[in-house]
C-alpha cells in the first residue's frame, strides 16, 4: 500500500541572470529544475541520478527549503512546506536532514565531534542538556565511531570517519527523511562499501526514507528501490532500480547505463556503447522541445517541436520520450 | 627492449611530521606500444610513482630515495637537467586530473597548446598554430580555426580535457601519462576522453600509463594492470588474469567491494579498517592488518613482490607458500 510521506508535486526553481554592475538587469533564468512530479515512500530508498548540471542538487536543496521554490508543491507528511512561514520550515528541518559530499567541506573545522552532534539536541530541544552526552555517545555508535573520540576535531578523522560523523548528526534530531546529496563520491572504493552499507542499514533499522543523489549508477543500483534519472532540469525517467539499469528505456538513460566502464575485461572489449556526442547544453538556453533531442541517437522532427511528459510506460515505470513507442 | 624499465623506486616525503614513503621499492616496465593500468586507492603511490619518472615531484619536501627509471637507454632519475628537458614533454607526455587547473587561465588555447612545439622542434609560429589546429581537429573540437584563440574558461570540463590531450600528444610522444584523466568528468564525456584516447593511442602507436582508482575504466582500455598498496606494488599481471585470476587478498577484496551493474547483494563486502599511514614503518605486509587470511609471520616477513606465473607477479606470502 503506497505510503508517502514526502509528495513534490510540479516543483519548479528557478535562478535569475543578472547583467550589469551598476544597473542590475534580469538577462534569462536558469531553469534549474523543472516540473518534477515525485513522491517518496516510508522506508524507500529513491537513488537520482543524472549528469552534473542536470538540478539534481538543485532538487535536494529545493526539497529541504534551502533555496527558494518558483513553482510546485514540496509536501511533506501533509504539511505544505512551500507555503511554511520561516518558523514552520525550522520545525519541518527536524523531520528532513541533509548529507553532503564532501565531508572535508561540511564539517566545522573548529567544532569537535561533541560540538557538532550535540548542536543539533541542543537547538531542537531534543533533550535535557544532562542527557546530551550519552545520546551523542549514542549517535558515534549508531554510525560506527568509539565514543572515546568524542572531542576530537574533524582534521583527525579520515574521509570516511568525517562522513560517518555527517550522517550521525544528520540521525541526531531522528528524521524521517534523508537526503545524501553524494555521500560517496569523494570516498575510496573499499570506504564507499562501508558508508553504504552503513546507510542500508541505518534506513532498514529506523525505517527511514533516503534519497540517494549520485551520477554512479552502480552504487545507485546497489542501494536504492527505486531511481529517477534527471536530465535539464526534468525527470526523464522513474522507475524499480534494478529495472531501469538493465532494461532502460529512454535513451538518455540507455546511453547513461551503458557509458559505465564495468569492471569485467571481457565484457567491455565486446560490447557495443553508445557514446553521446557533445556536453549536455546549457540550462539558460535548453533546446527547444525535448532538451535530450541534440544528443539523442533516435531524434526526429517531432522531438524539436513537443516538450514530451513524462507517462507510464508499465505500472511501475514512466518515461518522457515522444518516440517511446517506436524505439 | 622495453620502452621504460623502473627499479626499485623509493620516493620519499620528508616533513615536520615524519617521513612519508609514498613509493617504496617500485618495479615495473612497459613495452612500447602497451598500454598498462595503475591502480590504488588514495595514498598508494600511484601518481607520486609518475611525478618521480616525470620529474614533478617537489624536492624538497620530495627525495628520490632510490632507483632507476631507463627510459629508451636514458635514466630519467639520474640524467642531466638538459637531457631531461629533450625527453620530458616531447617523447613523454602527461595528462592530469583536473583540467581547470591544469590550463593556465591567462592565456588561449592557441599559446599553450603549441609551447611544446615551439620549444622541441625548429618550427615558425605559423607552421606551429597549423599543427595545433589539426591537433585540436584530431581530438573532436570542431571549428578549430576560431576556437584555438579561446582562453580556457569558454571551454566545458569535457573539451578541455580535449584540449589538454590535443597539447600533449600535439609533440607526437612515445609515452603518454595519464593521471585519473576522467575522474572530474561525467559519465558520458568519460566514455568520448576513454575513446579518444584509444584511438589516438592506436593511430601514434604511443604506450600509455593510466593511473586510476576505477577498476572498471581499466578493464576496457589496458594490456597489463598493476595494483599499489602503501607505496608498493602488490600485483601486476595482464589485465584478463587480474580480473579473472586475482590472487593477492587486496586485489580480490577490491573487487568484491565494487557495487557491480552486474549483481545486486544485499550487503557490499567491505575492507575492514583504512590504509596504514606510510610515515610509520610498517613491519611485515602492509595490508595485513586489514586481511582477512593474514597469519602471524605476515606481520614480521617484508613479502616480496614474486613471479607467480610467468608475468603474474603478487606479493602476498601465503599465496607464494599455496595457501590460500
Amino acid at each position: 500500500m503506497p505510503d508517502p510521506i514526502l509528495e513534490l508535486r510540479d516543483v519548479k526553481t528557478y535562478f535569475p541572470i543578472h547583467r550589469g554592475f551598476f544597473i542590475k538587469r534580469q538577462a534569462g533564468t536558469v531553469k534549474a529544475v523543472d516540473g518534477v512530479t515525485l513522491s517518496v515512500q516510508r522506508g524507500e530508498v529513491l537513488g537520482l541520478v543524472g549528469e552534473s548540471g542536470c538540478g539534481k542538487s538543485t532538487l535536494a536543496r529545493t526539497i529541504m527549503q534551502l533555496v527558494p521554490t518558483t513553482g510546485g508543491t514540496v509536501v511533506l507528511e501533509g504539511k505544505n512546506l512551500t507555503q511554511g512561514s520561516a518558523t514552520e520550515i525550522r520545525r519541518t528541518r527536524r523531520d528532513m536532514q541533509m548529507v553532503f559530499q564532501d565531508p572535508y567541506a561540511s564539517l566545522n573545522p573548529r567544532m569537535t565531534v561533541f560540538a557538532t552532534l550535540a548542536e543539533p539536541l541542543i537547538v531542537h530541544r531534543v533533550c535535557p542538556r544532562g542527557e546530551v552526552t550519552t545520546r551523542v555517545a549514542r549517535l558515534m555508535e549508531t554510525v560506527g565511531l568509539a565514543p572515546r573520540f568524542m572531542q576530537k576535531y574533524p582534521h583527525e578523522f579520515s574521509g570516511g570517519q568525517r562522513q560517518r560523523i555527517a550522517i550521525a548528526r544528520a540521525l541526531a534530531l531522528e528524521p524521517k527523511v534523508i537526503i545524501a546529496d553524494e555521500p560517496v563520491s569523494a570516498l575510496d572504493v573499499s570506504i564507499q562499501a562501508q558508508i553504504l552499507n552503513l546507510l542500508a542499514e541505518l534506513g532498514r533499522k529506523m525505517n527511514l526514507s533516503l534519497i540517494f543523489i549520485a551520477h554512479d549508477l552502480s552504487v545507485v543500483k546497489h542501494i536504492s528501490d527505486r531511481v529517477a534519472v534527471m536530465y535539464l532540469g526534468k525527470i526523464v525517467e522513474l522507475g524499480p532500480a534494478v529495472d531501469v539499469i538493465e532494461r532502460p528505456r529512454h535513451p538518455y538513460t540507455r546511453a547513461l547505463v551503458s557509458a559505465i566502464p564495468t569492471p569485467n575485461p571481457d565484457l567491455e572489449r565486446t560490447r557495443q556503447r553508445i557514446v553521446l556526442a557533445g556536453d549536455p547544453p546549457s540550462p539558460i538556453s535548453p533546446p527547444a522541445g525535448c532538451a535530450f533531442h541534440p544528443r539523442c541517437l533516435y531524434a526526429r522532427e517531432k522531438c524539436r517541436l513537443a516538450i514530451p511528459s513524462l507517462v507510464a510506460d508499465s505500472p511501475t515505470r514512466e518515461v518522457a520520450c515522444v518516440r517511446l513507442a517506436e524505439i | 627492449m622495453s620502452l621504460l624499465t623502473v627499479k626499485d623506486l623509493r620516493t620519499y616525503f620528508h616533513t615536520r611530521n615524519g617521513v612519508y614513503r609514498a613509493v617504496d621499492g617500485v618495479d615495473f616496465h612497459l613495452e612500447r606500444g602497451e598500454t598498462l593500468g595503475i591502480v590504488g586507492e588514495s595514498g598508494s603511490g600511484k601518481s607520486v610513482t609518475c611525478y618521480s619518472i616525470m620529474g614533478l615531484v617537489p624536492q624538497p619536501p620530495g627525495r628520490i630515495e632510490s632507483g632507476t627509471a631507463m627510459f629508451d637507454g636514458v635514466d630519467l632519475l639520474h640524467c642531466t637537467p638538459r637531457e631531461a628537458r629533450a625527453i620530458r614533454g616531447k617523447r613523454v607526455s602527461m595528462i592530469f586530473q583536473d583540467p581547470m587547473t591544469s590550463l593556465n587561465p591567462y592565456l588561449r588555447i592557441s599559446e599553450q597548446l603549441i609551447e611544446p612545439l615551439l620549444i622541441h622542434e625548429k618550427i615558425s609560429k605559423a607552421d606551429a598554430l597549423q599543427r595545433g589546429r589539426e591537433a585540436l581537429e584530431a581530438v573532436g573540437i570542431n571549428d578549430a580555426a576560431r576556437r584555438i584563440h579561446y582562453y580556457p574558461h569558454e571551454f566545458s570540463g569535457g573539451m578541455r580535457q580535449r584540449v589538454m590531450i590535443a597539447m600533449a600528444l600535439i609533440t607526437k610522444p612515445e609515452l603518454l601519462i595519464a593521471d585519473e584523466p576522467t575522474t572530474a568528468l561525467d559519465v558520458t564525456v568519460q566514455a568520448q576522453i576513454l575513446e579518444l584516447i584509444k584511438k589516438m593511442q592506436q593511430e601514434l602507436g604511443m604506450a600509455v600509463i593510466f593511473i586510476t582508482h576505477d577498476l572498471g575504466v581499466v578493464s576496457g582500455l589496458c594490456d597489463r594492470v598493476m595494483v599499489m598498496y602503501a607505496g608498493r606494488i602488490v600485483e601486476s599481471a595482464d589485465t584478463r588474469t587480474l580480473f579473472y585470476q586475482p590472487k593477492h587478498p587486496y586485489t580480490r577484496a577490491l573487487h568484491r567491494s565494487i557495487p557491480s551493474l552486474q549483481a545486486k547483494g544485499r550487503e557490499l563486502f567491505t575492507i575492514p579498517g583504512m590504509p596504514p599511514d606510510v610515515s610509520k614503518p610498517i613491519a611485515g605486509c602492509a595490508f595485513a592488518p586489514r586481511c582477512e587470511f593474514a597469519a602471524d609471520r605476515c606481520l614480521l616477513t617484508d613479502p616480496p613482490l614474486a613471479e607467480w606465473q610467468p608475468g603474474h607477479r603478487q606479493a602476498c606470502l601465503r599465496v607464494q607458500a599455496g595457501e590460500i
